[in-house]
């Protein structure tokens, strides 16, 4: 919608100034803008319309720089894009691809209240867009962004701490009621979910409230080769039972032999060439 | 002729050399980076690295690159193929885009045209590289979502949620250095620092910007989105041929625009170091002289990347978090507030440098004279407690033997049965 808006502003201003650079970007952008907005609304997958948007609210940020508003342009890709529509994309992706909404009403009267204020904000964007098409005379940024005053970053900096700095703090406290309240709503004592620390579990592991200190040996760590068939060895040199695999156990024993034979030493040992092949498994 | 003054005043074909140049730039450092970092990274461990494509092995990267095209194309039957194909692109265009804000040099004269080194200078230049940062996680985490295998989504999750948080840093290590600088061209942070670079005036500022720089780019040892050892490649597990490549060379455009950055903010950018500086009425800051500069200050960050890569492991997940949200972004919060009050009592009260100095080590010897009243942390007295380390982990039990083998085998055994039972149940499950 906003995009709309945009398109219909940039229309008005055609009558004023407009360079054909500003032109041309605009009848790329513009376009562009728009059918980000209307992919958003009718793209099937989540994702995908999350990344409409992305599109739309890229071309907007570059809407703006073109009109003289490189801050705002650029906050916008930072802000919106890249941490806003993020986080958006993060949870879709952790809901799954597949998942849909529910279409239960869990507030009452929510779809009427719902309805009721997007007619309202529709009146609003609605008048805005008017008002914006014959009561207001556009004026480039130009003469405000010139070198010679403090330019478009200072300018905005000056208005906010000052003209606007009460509408800019209450956004900004409006902001951090909703993170502390997500963060109350979502925090959970580690405490009251019974998980320890990686420091608690050593420690218990170590008072022996656990089989053993040390974590079960990984196969053949002591033994000849990486092979889940080979089983660790004890410093005795003797099989160390947590180390064999209970795939392999299940294994019928004659199968394993060869591999039983060699980490013990008892099988056909390596020559002095041993890089070459030994003489029943050559032929 | 002001520096925007005369790029602005650049015509059209000047513009489009540049814009080759910095695509070049980019290319020929990915190649350079590769095989440095593997001949560094070989010699850190004892062993020569690459060393038999061209002189020296120093075309093994380039043979890399033209092979990696020529490979089959492999796409996983479960991507979402649009989204698939668009990551690699979106993941390589923004680290391009950031380098043409970055100055590699004072005003030359290029083919009889008076410029500047540069593509061009936005008055909020900064934010521009903060921006293609923020949108080149899109290719991340598309990548990873696109893919549609659980590898690659982990690699992306965990992506996104670090390189947002840990531009957040990055972005209040900048908050400084503009407050120094009075403005966010980059040209301008480079000329205000003729007096004195910024990372020895802003040394917190600097020390964050350089870990946190190393978070963004994903490189060891924050490089949790691809950690081959929990997640196989992470986000580009699924990817082979050019889109592989394409990440590839996005992942070190940005080391070399991370690495920029930092020179443009901190180290003077351009700017000759002293001695040099001093040398025949600072000759060596006018001309092409300053690319030299600019090369070697980038080539010092570069080189970190790979050092820190050789020789640190890669941090568990929750570290790394609490380091960027409890660690640096706090840090660097107080230290924006001590900067503010420094700048507005010199505006306001006229105070030279050596009242402050003596005010903050006078508040700096109280701070360390309370710092020993407080009392020491006690060491709870509990007979059950375990002898730690100077880590603070405890000591393994010094009174470990063999064990008995006919004492241990036989709860192993009891288990073994048990697993065994289910293993055989399963199998006759499958077999019916």
């Amino acid at each position: 919608m906003s995009a709309a808006l945009i398109l219909a502003q940039d229309l008005a201003q055609q009558s004023a100034t407009l360079s054909t650079g500003e032109a041309v970007a605009f009848w790329v952008l513009g376009p562009v803008a728009l059918a980000g907005g209307l992919g958003m609304v009718f793209a099937r997958n989540a994702v995908h319309s999350a990344l409409f948007l992305v599109m739309t609210m890229l071309s907007l940020g570059c809407l703006y720089i073109v009109q003289q508003a490189p801050f705002l342009g650029l906050v916008q890709i930072v802000v919106y894009t890249g941490a806003i529509m993020m986080l958006f994309l993060f949870v879709l992706m952790l809901v799954g691809r597949d998942a849909s909404d529910s279409v239960v009403e869990v507030l009452r009267g929510q779809r009427l209240w719902a309805g009721v204020l997007g007619v309202g904000l529709a009146v609003l964007i609605v008048a805005a867009l008017a008002r914006s098409l014959e009561g207001v005379s556009d004026q480039g940024l130009a003469e405000e962004n010139a070198a010679t005053g403090p330019g478009n970053v200072g300018n905005i900096g000056r208005l906010i701490f000052t003209d606007y700095l009460f509408p800019f703090e209450l956004t900004s406290a409006l902001l951090i009621t909703a993170a502390v309240g997500a963060m109350i709503l979502g925090y959970v004592d580690r405490h009251t979910r019974g998980r320890k620390t990686q420091k608690e579990l050593v420690e218990a592991r170590f008072r022996g409230e656990h089989d053993r200190p040390s974590p079960l040996p990984g196969p053949g760590v002591f033994a000849t080769s990486h092979s889940v068939a080979t089983p660790a060895l004890l410093p005795d040199g003797s099989v160390a039972p947590e180390s064999l695999s209970r795939l392999i156990d299940s294994t019928a024993a004659d199968k394993l032999d060869a591999e039983r034979k060699s980490v013990a030493g008892t099988g056909p040992q390596a020559e002095s060439r041993a890089l070459a092949p030994r003489e029943e498994e050559a032929e | 002729m002001t520096r925007a003054e005369l790029l602005a005043d650049d015509p059209l074909w000047l513009i489009l050399v540049k814009a080759v140049a910095l695509l070049l730039i980019g290319m020929l450092m990915t190649l350079f980076m590769i095989v440095m970092e593997r001949k560094v990274v070989g010699r850190m461990q004892n062993r020569p690295g690459p060393n038999r494509v061209g002189p020296g092995g120093w075309l093994q990267s380039l043979a890399d690159g033209l092979k990696l095209p020529f490979k089959e194309q492999v796409i996983p039957d479960s991507a979402d193929r649009k989204v698939y194909f668009l990551a690699p692109i979106l993941s390589t265009i923004p680290a391009f885009l950031a380098l043409s804000v970055i100055p590699f040099g004072p005003e030359v004269s290029m083919f009889g045209e008076r410029t500047v080194l540069q593509l061009v200078d936005l008055p909020v230049g900064v934010l521009v590289t903060l921006a293609c940062s923020s949108v080149g996680v899109y290719g991340i985490v598309l990548a990873g979502w696109g893919s549609g295998s659980p590898y690659p989504l982990l690699g992306g999750l965990r992506s996104a949620a670090q390189v947002i948080s840990y531009e957040i840093a990055l972005g209040l290590s900048l908050v400084a250095v503009i407050l120094y600088t009075g403005s966010m061209s980059t040209g301008d942070i480079v000329d205000a620092q003729a007096d004195g670079w910024y990372f020895f005036l802003l040394i917190p500022s600097f020390v964050i910007f350089v870990i946190s720089m190393v978070g963004e780019t994903n490189r060891a040892p924050f490089d949790l989105p691809e950690a081959e050892s929990e997640l196989v490649g992470g986000f580009h597990t699924e990817y082979s041929s050019m889109k592989f490549a394409l990440f590839f060379l996005a992942e070190y455009v940005n080391m070399v625009m991370v690495s920029a950055f930092c020179t443009t903010l901190f180290l003077g950018g351009y700017m000759a170091p002293w001695p040099l500086s001093a040398i025949n009425d600072n000759m060596f800051n006018t001309g092409w002289w300053p690319m030299l500069w600019w090369l070697g200050k980038t080539l010092i960050f570069l080189f970190l990347f790979i050092w820190l890569r050789g020789t640190l492991p890669r941090l568990r997940y929750d570290q790394f978090m609490r380091l960027g949200w409890k660690v640096l972004v706090p840090a660097n919060l107080v230290w924006i507030v001590l900067v503010v009050a420094l700048r507005a009592f010199r505006n306001e009260a006229d105070i030279s440098a050596g009242t402050i100095l003596t005010a903050g080590g006078i508040v700096l010897v109280v701070l360390i004279g309370l710092s020993f009243l407080l009392p020491e942390r006690s060491v709870p007295d509990d007979e059950d407690r375990v002898p730690v380390t100077g880590g603070g982990y405890p000591i393994p039990p010094l009174d470990l033997v063999v064990p008995d083998k006919a004492e241990l085998a036989k709860p192993a055994r009891q288990r073994r049965k048990r697993q065994t039972a289910s293993v055989g149940a399963a199998e006759k499950e499958t077999d019916q």
